[in-house]
């Protein structure tokens, strides 16, 4: 589903983010990168949803070169990625109900399943009672859950969080996390950076891990079950 | 789809202007102040161009004929006078009406009253006349002092000729003047309010960087980006106009009141009121489109793929 092909990525000759990364993510896969701040993990994120450029090298969306496409074709593309953030990303003048519906809005989705789709998402992420509450109401978990409901409601190919529980409590943590091995049985692939080793424990499936903008392992574990 | 995309984005405009408060205000207030300068200037254009035609009005042809001359004659020239193409109007004042109107003006002057008591009635009488157009009034002139077929009457009847000439002629100087400073003033004070305008609007659209980068992670394309900032530059157009005329007519309404002792004759609010559909068309057609367009520009700056 997604291939990094000696993917380069430098802001300056001192300054190497990403230096010759390759590797591939299979249909239905949970892996998690891992790595020390400055280890390269956001820039590889960003690199999947066309925020950044590679210096050299390819990154593959299926069988298409996202960077090869065109500025109207990336929005289809990211329609296709969920992406969850460390700082939540929510648009901060809309309530929970009104940023998951803008995401549906945006995919071209038709009022009735709009009204029946974001009660429903926002009950699975435990957000039932929380429908009309700004951003700045809610908790640091509560928000977060509210951009899993966002990165889901469109049913994406693939699901990208960067440091999902960075902000969290561990209990907040641990539930988010299990919220997202649901999302990835179902399914859903999903790509997640994180610097903490008790969430590395948590996800199991396969731990990519990242050091001055290489890749130094890539094991794969069993299931949990 | 179209339909609906359009609706969405307007609502999505409405309930951002709402909720961005201060923001949207200052937009707004930007833009007033704009079309409260563009609206002062088009009414006190209007005032410039009526005192000139009420000093113009004012200004006619004193013809002042000797004391003996018969009241015939007099009558005689004055329907002379109303035969003439250029002429407008011709008033005829008596002896006695000059010398009342004399008294009166002087009546604090009592060493001039009592020698005019003395002397009697030295006046003339005097036909005022008015030209349809003040620049012709030199062939009026003409046809008193030299034309001598066409005044049926013995010219020595005619004590004096006097034209406001120079009046006429510095009038329009003054007014060719005023009216330059005012095309310069009035460009460089709509260029001002124009920039403060784009600035104001530009800054609220550079705040929202983070939520338009927000909206391009979940896919959304240019015109749902885009949509909502224009949506909101129109409201704060229109909302801008209302908010010009609301301060305009108390304004206009004091500069009346100041004018009106030292003019006279011009009416302000009157104009303002009676061309209230034009002003506010033409104010309204710049507010929302100074929204617009500065809506348009700062999204294409800040808020682009």
């Amino acid at each position: 589903m997604i291939y990094f092909d000696k993917v380069t990525k430098a802001y300056g000759p001192e300054n190497v983010a990403l230096d010759s990364v390759s590797f591939v993510v299979e249909p239905g896969e949970m892996v998690t990168i891992v790595g020390h701040s400055g280890a390269g993990k956001t820039t590889l994120l960003r690199m999947i949803l066309a925020e950044d450029r590679p210096t050299k090298g390819k990154v593959f969306f299926e069988s298409q070169d996202i960077h090869s496409l065109n500025k109207y074709a990336i929005p289809k593309i990211r329609r296709r990625v969920g992406s969850v953030f460390q700082d939540y990303r929510l648009l901060p003048n809309k309530t929970a109900y009104e940023n998951i519906a803008f995401a549906m809005e945006v995919a071209g989705r038709d009022e009735e399943e709009i009204k029946s789709d974001v009660p429903h998402v926002l009950d699975i992420v435990g957000l039932g009672d929380r429908l009309w509450h700004f951003p700045h109401e809610l908790s640091g978990g509560e928000r977060q859950r509210v951009a899993i409901a966002r990165a889901i409601i469109n049913r994406p190919d693939l699901l990208i969080a960067d440091e999902p529980t960075g902000n969290l409590d561990p209990e907040n943590a641990e539930e988010i996390i299990e919220i997202f091995k649901k999302i990835n049985d179902l399914g859903t692939t999903i790509i997640l950076t994180t610097h903490n080793p008790k969430v590395v424990e948590k996800t199991g499936h396969r731990i990519i891990k990242m050091e001055n903008g290489k890749i130094i392992s890539d094991e794969k574990r069993a299931k949990k079950v | 789809m179209i339909w609906i995309n359009f609706k969405r984005i307007v609502k999505s405009g409405f309930i951002n202007f709402w909720r961005n408060g201060l923001v949207s205000l200052a937009s707004v207030l930007a833009i007033a102040v704009s079309l409260y300068v563009i609206g002062g200037l088009m009414v006190s254009s209007a005032f410039l161009n009526g005192v000139v035609a009420e000093v113009k009005n004012k200004v006619d042809i004193s013809v002042s004929f000797k004391p003996e001359t018969a009241v015939d004659d007099i009558t005689a020239v004055k329907k002379s006078l109303s035969l003439l193409p250029d002429v407008k109007k011709v008033v005829y004042v008596s002896r006695e009406d000059e010398y009342k109107s004399f008294r009166e003006r002087h009546q604090d002057n009592a060493l001039l009253l009592q020698s005019l008591d003395e002397v009697g009635n030295p006046f003339g009488a005097r036909l005022n006349i008015t030209a349809i157009d003040p620049n012709r009034y030199e062939s009026i002139v003409y046809f008193l002092e030299n034309d001598n077929q066409s005044l049926s009457v013995n010219r020595d009847i005619i004590d004096q000729v006097s034209f406001k000439r120079d009046i006429v002629s510095r009038l329009n100087k003054i007014i060719g003047i005023v009216k330059r400073i005012g095309l310069v003033a009035s460009t460089v004070l709509i260029c001002l309010a124009v920039f403060a305008t784009f600035n104001t609007i530009s800054l609220a659209i550079y705040t929202s960087r983070e939520e338009v980068s927000v909206m391009r992670l979940v896919g959304a394309g240019n015109i749902y980006v885009k949509g909502p900032f224009l949506i909101e530059g129109i409201i704060s157009g229109f909302l801008g106009t209302l908010v010009a005329l609301f301060f305009l007519y108390p304004s206009v309404a004091w500069i009346k009141n100041v004018s009106y002792n030292a003019f006279g004759g011009v009416d302000l609010l009157s104009y303002l009121s009676g061309n209230f559909a034009s002003i506010f068309l033409t104010l309204l057609v710049s507010g929302v489109g100074l929204g617009f367009m500065a809506s348009y520009l700062a999204v294409r700056r800040y808020a682009s793929l």
